[in-house]
């Protein structure tokens, strides 16, 4: 019987073809907080595309973009949204800075939430996020 | 393993002239492991006549595997002579729900108004178990369930006994979730955890390209998607299975003669169940 491939939980699946499909920029993890995909139109905001993207754990997503709050602090994995859904299971919503692959710092309104296939089955989480101008607006 | 199929219809049974030689029953397999104990998959009409087969047999236990509780996969489940006998000992197996278990899912069908009888007055006080996360064994064989793409909580089942392997996954919408099928990395199509390299896979062909074109995310194959599914989980043997009610025996086959032709070399590997239908796998 030839080697079975890794399979990927079915939410995760729908989860990134959904992705796939919306004009919204999303970001999706699996458990571990390793990224498994963001579409086309997280690309211009992130300034960078999936496909350069490569293998990113959750500690180098969450520091590669320099994220700060709107004060200029540098936020932890434990503060920004996606990583509240990663690390505490719990959706979060959040306005932050980012600075983007393209050197350009973004302002971004972020929501994130985590994935249960099961009440007590976690397999990922996403992260839903809009750019704003300075004024907050989307 | 000794498989005889019992129904393949799927969504509606669909007796009379135009379906006696592919049968009209919905979904229902009789498996025989190793040590002649019987699995059961799904509980669709086919399970009345399996279960008046069985008469007169005195098995010590039985177990049921259901892929998911619509209509044509649990409607012969009242009708399965063995639950009505107080000394068997039969176990179910299928998904629950986020908010409810298997049992308290069959339940609301197996119960008035749906059902004379409530669950609870079955003589036979059939034993329920969500299917767990893991492997588990039944008698000599292991059994794998992982969820697939089908609308509800929906699993296809992986079995393995004796170093064979059976994969059952009925009701199956594998292209939904991904952009080309045929050039998709394994690991993020539904189903290929459970299909991976097994001797035999019994799996959803319901619909033409053209019926699948107007049904997109309603849980099935096309005659494309489940061929193409087939090859890319690198199975052995591929029975199609769940035809739609309204598919006469020449419509199947002339959609077996095309699915040959995708298949392409070894093309009887590739075959239509119909009930009656002996597969040693």
């Amino acid at each position: 019987m030839p080697e079975s491939p890794r399979t990927r939980s079915l939410v995760l699946i729908l989860a990134k073809d959904l992705a796939s499909r919306l004009a919204t920029p999303v970001f999706v993890v699996d458990h571990e907080g390793m990224l498994l995909y963001f579409n086309e139109a997280a690309e211009p905001v992130l300034g960078r595309s999936y496909a350069e993207a490569g293998d990113l754990g959750a500690e180098e997503w969450a520091t590669m973009f320099e994220p700060r709050d709107l004060d200029g602090n540098l936020l932890p994995l434990q503060d920004i949204p996606l990583g509240i859904a990663l690390l505490k299971h719990k959706p979060a919503h959040r306005t932050l800075t980012i600075r983007a692959g393209d050197g350009v710092r973004r302002r971004l309104a972020i929501t994130a939430f985590p994935l249960f296939a099961h009440r007590d089955e976690f397999v990922g989480a996403v992260a839903v996020f809009w750019e704003q101008d300075r004024e907050g607006r989307g | 393993m000794r498989v005889t199929v019992w129904g393949c219809r799927g969504s509606l049974a669909s007796p009379g002239p135009e379906t006696v030689r592919y049968g009209g029953n919905t979904s229902c397999l009789e498996i025989r492991l190793s040590d002649d104990s019987l699995v059961v998959l799904d509980a669709g009409t086919g399970i009345r006549p399996l279960g008046v087969a069985l008469a007169g047999e005195h098995l010590p236990r039985i177990d049921i595997l259901l892929t998911h509780l619509h209509i044509d996969h649990l409607e012969g489940l009242g009708f399965f002579g063995p639950l009505w006998d107080p000394n068997a000992e039969i176990h179910v197996w299928g998904p629950a729900s986020p908010t409810r278990s298997l049992e308290e899912r069959i339940g609301m069908y197996l119960s008035p108004p749906l059902f004379p009888i409530h669950l609870r007055e079955i003589p036979s006080h059939p034993i329920f178990h969500d299917v767990p996360p893991d492997e588990w064994r039944v008698g000599p064989a292991t059994v794998k369930a992982d969820f697939i793409n089908h609308p509800g909580p929906t699993v296809g089942f992986r079995v393995l006994d004796e170093d064979r392997t059976l994969a059952y996954i009925p009701d199956h919408e594998p292209a939904l979730g991904v952009d080309d099928l045929a050039t998709a990395s394994p690991e993020w199509v539904s189903g290929t955890g459970v299909a991976w390299g097994v001797d035999v896979l019994f799996h959803d062909a319901q619909y033409t390209q053209d019926e699948y074109d107007v049904r997109v995310g309603w849980g099935h194959s096309s005659t494309e998607h489940a061929v193409t599914f087939a090859r890319l989980a690198k199975v052995r043997r591929y029975v199609m299975f769940h035809h739609d009610p309204q598919h006469s025996d020449e419509q199947l086959d002339r959609i077996l003669a095309y699915a040959r032709e995708l298949w392409g070399e070894d093309g009887d590997s590739i075959e239509m169940a119909h009930e009656g239908l002996r597969v040693e796998v």
